[in-house]
């Protein structure tokens, strides 16, 4: 990454000639490294959350991805303590969160430094070409009570978790990034260059219709997804994500220093760490080069406390300091005018945060929604837990609706009240579930869609929801016709797409022939569809197959669906008998 | 009032850049005016599409073949028919048409056996083919079909090119059928020398039998869930439209009930049979006896016959029937 050197004032220009430790230089190049490293890892991760499919020589009937694609979530101690507070439990993976935790109360937030690719994301874009320089950029990035609100934030979205309404995920940075890139910037990116390569093809000219074949080819593994996806209201998730990218350039950072609450959370973290920065007061002399490349406003330069809970360790400080006056090192100094150890908090307000997020779980809760009769649309991806537990623990990363082979899971919007919002939804009009896929619940990384195998999804050994009973197959929903628009039932026409499209075995669509007499007096004979109810899995091909297209004759609701005890139509279904 | 400055240069010059601009926007907005049209879309004008090639009247117009394996099926039935070399030519690309249409592994049929589509492309090199692509225009999401139905995989083993379907690279075509007017097709499988279709037979709960002309739906995008409303037809239009090299009907394992789909290996007959033929009517009139049904009872058959695209008595064609006679593994 580069770090804004530029434009410093006559007299920080002369001193950078001179330049800082070299062990300080060596470090930031470290960082850097490491920064690409971890962004390039998480970007190849991401473009992995797609099984595009392995057409070599070997065959296989199991279909899962190659890599662990959910890393960086399961790695993310937001995620870990906000799950463990709602939950109770860690979910597989998630314990690597504790790399993290353990290193960040050992030596403080070097993932903010070093590894968040939100967080280098956010430095390449307040690094390069930054609207304020010199004096001004010096200004904007020493301490200001305003960077506190990030761990306020905190506090509201932890005890929300504590009362099991999951909120950490709308500003987590992992998820925010995931879910960002997934359903609106990758997906614009997509339509971009789509259109530009079939733009070429569209032109008849042999060169250029091989690059536009190249362009598929080379793109065609990495951020060309197979087919191009849409999801609902993207472009709200896009404008959000590209303001806080544009706010780089009047603020350095901004989001980590002021919004980001994992920031806040290993901040707090810190407070114990045996590693930080020695300063030496006396040889300071104001040149500020320090605080002019500062990413945390963490108040490297002298004759101020550093503050430990604000610092990303991204060493540029120690690295520029003319003076050397500035060194990291384990058990510094911890004299009151070196470093200042806790957050810059007030106990008023953090006692405030806390009850505003108390306060919140009530008030979301009595909406109609998720108490009496959630939206009958919701349907979510098979293997999801009951709606409240799933509350608990959806951190909408978006890692569901990445994978869905067919576009289906969309972000929801108010379908679960407003602690539902950008939880994940199928819409079948969209793509439909398939019936042999479960990677919806491989991806998912904290449990809200459960890890389950095929043979669980289909019904051929017990799975979460009927262990007590013998092996049924996971139900979303049920599918019903709308007679009234139906083409056999209501136009007396040949049709049955939906049966042909049925995946269970036997079919939940079966026909009875009918004579029907059409309005000219001929007779004719049309096949009639029935849903067997407790046959149909809520698939939805059903629906996503329909010829009447706008509002299909056939549609699936969620009643029925494995994960709830209460939703049912059928009394075997029910849990309460 | 202060003295107006302009003097005879600046008037000039500005009255030349103001009338410029001037004429620059009218002209373009009248020459965009006149470019405004009824919307209609540029098409494709081909009707027939036949990949037929011409053969001596001692070659059969249909070999029927019976246990063995899949693969030594198909071998024997591509020599009765009188080897592969009379179909392909040197330098040919060939398409091979499968069927994958369904997220389904092979034992339950509901996808044209690998081991058949294995051997056909090895055949379709042996015999000097340049290049062998297969594809299919699925009805399940393609990336799992191709995958599970087991046919990339082996595919790719013989050297064939597998191609997954691309929004990108469907064309509109006028088929100028009695039903289907302009559909939108999968461009790689037409624009080709030879294709050989490699249908499976299979229960169809409305067109009663699956077999070779019904695979023609595997070329088409768009809104092909409207085609049901008229199956016969629709089916009929699509096999006039193209006509194949040569037809490899896969019945070795035989989905007779649940179909298209199935799922249940209890729906499944291992019947061990193969036809390879020349006349897609007849192989398709082949077919459907062996799930019992009548060539009279498809009309998609009769119309073909009555368009002259092949015939539905087999039992008086020149069909050469062979019984390999072996248990092979199932």
């Amino acid at each position: 990454m580069t770090d804004a050197t530029s434009g410093a004032t006559a007299r920080t220009v002369k001193k950078s000639a001179v330049q800082g430790s070299s062990r300080g230089r060596r470090i930031r190049w470290f960082r850097r490294i490491s920064q690409t490293f971890f962004l390039l890892l998480f970007f190849f991760l991401f473009f992995q959350t797609e099984f595009r499919g392995a057409f070599d020589t070997t065959y296989s009937e199991i279909i899962r991805l190659q890599y662990p694609v959910s890393l960086f979530l399961e790695m993310d101690p937001l995620v870990a303590v906000s799950t463990a507070l709602s939950t109770h439990a860690i979910y597989e993976n998630v314990v690597l969160a504790l790399i993290i935790i353990v290193g960040v109360i050992l030596i403080g937030r070097f993932f903010c430094g070093w590894i968040c690719p939100l967080g280098t994301l956010n430095h390449f874009f307040s690094s390069f070409k930054p609207e304020r320089k010199g004096m001004k950029r010096i200004a904007a990035n020493r301490y200001q009570k305003w960077m506190s609100i990030k761990y306020y934030l905190l506090f509201a979205l932890i005890a929300l978790s504590i009362f099991t309404s999951l909120q950490a995920g709308l500003l987590d940075p992992i998820p925010f990034l995931v879910r960002s890139l997934a359903t609106s910037v990758v997906p614009a990116i997509n339509v971009g260059i789509r259109e530009s390569l079939d733009f070429l093809h569209s032109s008849n000219i042999g060169v250029l219709q091989s690059l536009a074949d190249a362009g598929y080819l080379v793109l065609g593994s990495s951020i060309l997804s197979y087919k191009p996806q849409y999801y609902h209201l993207a472009f709200v998730i896009g404008i959000v994500f590209l303001a806080v990218l544009v706010l780089n350039r009047f603020i350095t950072r901004f989001w980590c220093r002021g919004i980001c609450p994992l920031g806040a959370l290993m901040g707090l973290l810190s407070r114990f760490a045996i590693f930080g920065m020695r300063k030496d007061h006396s040889r300071c002399d104001d040149c500020n080069l320090c605080t002019l490349h500062c990413q945390g406003a963490c108040d490297p330069q002298g004759k101020v406390p550093w503050r430990q809970a604000e610092c990303h360790l991204c060493f540029n400080c120690e690295g520029v300091c003319p003076q050397e006056a500035i060194r990291f090192e384990f058990f510094p100094d911890q004299d009151r005018k070196t470093v200042k150890i806790a957050p810059d908090l007030k106990r008023r307000r953090v006692i405030e945060s806390f009850a505003a997020g108390v306060v919140a779980l009530p008030l979301f809760r009595s909406s109609l929604g998720l108490a009496k009769n959630y939206d009958d649309r919701l349907i979510r991806p098979p293997g999801s837990l009951e709606e409240e537990e799933f509350l608990a623990r959806c951190i909408r990363c978006g890692q569901c609706m990445k994978v869905c082979p067919t576009n289906a899971i969309q972000p929801a919007m108010f379908e679960s009240g407003i602690e539902g919002v950008w939880t994940p939804m199928l819409v079948m009009r969209v793509g439909y579930c398939e019936y042999n896929c479960v990677l919806c619940g491989q991806v998912c990384p904290t449990g809200a869609i459960w890890k389950i195998s095929e043979e669980e999804k289909l019904g051929k050994v017990p799975g979460q929801a009927n262990s007590r009973s013998k092996a049924k197959p996971v139900k979303i929903g049920t599918a019903f016709y709308d007679r009234g628009r139906c083409l056999p039932w209501a136009m007396d026409i040949p049709c049955i797409v939906c049966e042909e499209f049925c995946p269970t075995s036997p079919k939940a669509i079966w026909v009875i022939d009918e004579d029907v007499t059409r309005s000219d007096g001929t007779v004719v004979r049309v096949q009639r569809p029935r849903v067997d109810v407790d046959r149909c899995v809520g698939c939805g091909v059903c629906e996503n197959v329909c010829p009447v297209a706008d509002r299909p004759a056939i549609y699936v609701t969620n009643i029925g669906e494995t994960r709830s005890r209460t939703n049912q139509i059928r009394l075997e279904s029910g849990a309460y008998n | 009032m202060s003295e107006n400055k302009t003097d005879r240069r600046q008037f000039l010059e500005r009255s030349a850049r103001a009338g410029l601009a001037a004429v620059a926007a009218t002209s373009a907005g009248i020459w965009l005016w006149s470019r405004s049209e009824h919307p209609h879309k540029t098409l494709s004008s081909a009707q027939v599409r036949s990949y037929a090639v011409k053969l001596p009247e001692s070659v059969p117009e249909m070999a029927i073949l019976t246990n063995g394996s899949p693969e030594q099926l198909v071998t024997e039935a591509v020599k009765a028919m009188g080897g592969m070399s009379r179909f392909i030519s040197r330098g040919d690309v060939v398409v091979l048409k499968p069927n994958i249409g369904w997220d389904r592994v092979p034992q339950q049929a509901a996808n044209t056996n690998p081991e058949v589509v294995r051997r056909v492309v090895e055949l379709c090199f042996d015999a000097g083919a340049k290049k062998v692509i297969v594809t299919d225009v699925s009805c399940n999401d393609p990336r799992r079909c191709f995958q599970r139905s087991g046919i990339a995989a082996a595919a790719a083993s013989a050297g064939a090119t597998v191609l997954l379907p691309e929004e990108r690279k469907f064309r509109d075509y006028r088929l100028n059928g009695e039903l289907l007017s302009v559909w939108p097709i999968y461009t790689p499988i037409v624009e080709t020398d030879k294709i050989i279709n490699l249908p499976i037979v299979k229960h169809h709960n409305l067109s009663r039998v699956t077999m070779g002309m019904k695979n023609w739906y595997g070329i088409l995008g768009g809104r092909r869930n409207q085609l049901h409303q008229n199956i016969d037809m629709s089916v009929a239009d699509l096999a006039t439209f193209i006509r194949p090299t040569l037809t490899i009907l896969d019945a070795y394992r035989v989905l007779v009930s649940n179909g298209p789909q199935g799922g249940n290996l209890d729906d499944v007959r291992t019947m061990k049979t193969i036809a390879a033929g020349t006349d897609p009517v007849a192989v398709d009139a082949f077919g459907a006896t062996l799930l019992g049904v009548s060539a009279e009872q498809l009309p998609y058959l009769t119309i073909a016959r009555e368009r002259g695209l092949g015939r539905t008595d087999f039992e008086q064609m020149r069909v050469e029937r062979i019984d390999l006679g072996q248990d092979a593994p199932v």
